[in-house]
């Protein structure tokens, strides 16, 4: 078949080129993008709007979605939080030290990514119940991990670590030094240049990665479960509240719920896409 | 490594590695030792008792079909909507770009509920399905759906970055000397994507076989009919069969680890030529 054929059935919302298959690929990726992805969830938005705002915003705030809601953001919030610190730790010293078993730590890293969520929920909760390897560290002093709010912590703190990690990673491998020694040059103590130099460079990846964390953990069902111990009103996350709505045959509370958690996600990822517009302008990096 | 003016002090150095390497083994290591040890607790016989189980080999034989259908279908996906972004230009180029990710910001639970609406005994199309007495809500074609939305960007966010930054010269010389357009991304394009393909096919394919909240939704949990193998963890588990529950549970710890292996074997030997954001 020749160029000229194919170019002839190009459809004209692209610019003309010499390479032929823009109107086949595109319409199969358009196509399967509606199928798979856009037309469910214009359904699931649907059905929420049948509810009405006010309709939605009474399934939200009654005491057991809202007590839900409440423990999913702010568990989540403060798994990012530790993910922030740890993660500019963890990216630091992978950068800028060498020590026996780097590569493979480096590595493990993305293991949160590639290990089943099941799998990480019951592992988590073996670890961290009474009888765990690390619960029974903390069984004498009265501190109960697994089955608790704190098990949900631990659950989200390991499904986020990857992402603050990988997003400050190659902002710090390509961060200058002679920025560095310049500000040592001009007297700066080591401390000094570390928190007045360099950490203001990484704090929006620092940001990015900590928003990808969280909006990670607002949705995270499969790790949680199992530690959670799931009571309503203590320990019970929004996603299963979903699951559970579902199997009580309630589509419509299911959909309000869904609908306020796709809000909360959009609207991390509207602040990660400032961030990063923001960081574009002012650093020259994403 | 970095002494002198601009380094930190041996003491600092040495803390902020055992914190670092505290951390990773603390959330990565342990769990991981943990699943192996509790899936070998009562031995070897027990452990590999599990797999003589029927039903925990239809929850194998499940998780390999679903990725097997999930994971072609993607990679088709992924290369034509590479193909179509990166070769030519169009309005709303972006916001496609944006719309691919979108699974990633969705949770599960959501990516399962959306087909429960549009698939189930009171959802959208659930009337018509039953007329023709085809299931697809609580029946495999469901998990499959639900399976393709959670790992719908993987292989093309690894592929479109890449191919853009590959232009087309290439492909415009390859048609200038008279292939086809066919032969064009068969020949040239495809060697020049290969290594970014296999490593979005690895990363897509471990969440297929891994995906739990999106799939437990769609499933109903038919025990040797719609239930793969981290909701046949999940089960076991819950039946206080903890042997079982791990021993599944570290067949698929195995799949991540030799995902993970395999992902930096690629970063390390074939960097230069993986997505901008992989190289190290």
């Amino acid at each position: 078949m020749s160029t000229a054929v194919l170019r002839g059935w190009t459809p004209s919302i692209a610019k003309p080129s010499v390479l032929p298959g823009f109107g086949i690929t595109f319409g199969f990726a358009v196509s399967y993008l509606s199928l798979i992805v856009l037309i469910p969830l214009a359904v699931l938005v649907w059905r929420a709007s049948a509810l009405g705002i006010d309709g939605i915003w009474r399934v939200a705030t009654t005491p057991r979605v809202l007590a839900a809601l409440q423990l999913s953001f702010f568990i989540s919030a403060a798994a990012a939080l530790v993910n922030v610190i740890f993660g500019a730790i963890v990216a630091w010293v992978l950068v800028r030290y060498d020590f026996p078993g780097k590569r493979i730590l480096d590595a493990a890293v993305d293991l949160p990514f590639a290990l089943p969520t099941a799998v990480a929920g019951i592992a988590l909760a073996a670890l961290y119940a009474t009888n765990g390897w690390i619960g029974a560290l903390f069984a004498p002093w009265g501190i109960k991990i697994a089955f608790t709010p704190l098990g949900i912590f631990i659950a989200l703190v390991f499904i986020g670590l990857p992402f603050v990690v990988r997003t400050v990673q190659p902002v710090l491998q390509d961060f200058e030094r002679e920025v560095e020694e310049a500000s040592a040059t001009l007297g700066a103590g080591r401390g000094q240049t570390v928190f007045r130099v360099v950490l203001p460079a990484l704090v929006p990846a620092l940001l990015t990665g900590g928003a990808l964390a969280f909006a990670r953990a607002v949705g995270e069902y499969g790790s949680v479960i199992f530690i959670a111990g799931n009571m309503p009103f203590v320990s019970e996350i929004a996603p299963l509240l979903i699951v559970t709505r579902l199997e009580e045959f309630d589509y419509a509370g299911a959909s309000a719920i869904a609908t306020v958690m796709l809000i909360i996600s959009f609207a991390a990822l509207l602040v990660i896409n400032s961030i990063q517009a923001f960081s574009r302008r002012r650093f020259g990096h994403a | 490594m970095h002494d002198g003016v601009f380094g930190e002090g041996r003491a600092v150095r040495w803390t902020l590695i055992a914190l670092a390497v505290g951390f990773l083994v603390l959330f990565l290591v342990l769990p991981l030792l943990a699943v192996f040890s509790e899936a070998l607790r009562r031995g070897a016989a027990a452990f590999f008792a599990t797999f003589d189980d029927p039903d925990t080999q239809a929850a194998i034989r499940l998780t390999l079909l679903v990725a097997a259908i999930a994971v072609p279908l993607n990679l088709v996906f992924g290369l034509s909507a590479a193909w179509a972004i990166s070769k030519f230009e169009f309005p709303g180029k972006s916001v496609l770009i944006s719309l691919i990710d979108l699974p990633f910001s969705v949770s599960p639970v959501v990516a399962g509920l959306v087909y429960v609406l549009l698939f189930g005994a009171k959802g959208l199309l659930g009337p018509l399905l039953d007329d023709w007495d085809f299931k697809i809500i609580f029946a495999v074609p469901g998990i499959v759906l639900a399976t393709i939305f959670v790992t719908f960007p993987f292989i093309a966010r690894e592929v479109i970055p890449l191919m853009q930054e590959q232009g087309t010269a290439d492909e415009e010389a390859a048609l200038t000397l008279g292939a086809s357009g066919f032969r064009t991304f068969l020949t040239v394009t495809l060697p020049n994507v290969r290594w970014a393909l296999l490593y979005g096919v690895l990363l897509c394919n471990a969440r297929a076989m891994g995906e739990f909240g999106a799939v437990s939704v769609v499933s109903g949990h038919i025990r040797g009919l719609t239930n793969t193998m981290p909701l046949h963890v999940e089960i076991l588990y819950n039946e206080y069969n903890f042997v079982a529950a791990f021993a599944v549970a570290s067949l698929l710890a195995g799949l991540a680890l030799v995902t993970l292996g395999a992902k930096s074997v690629l970063e390390w030997r074939h960097g230069d030529a993986l997505a901008p954001a992989r190289r190290h």
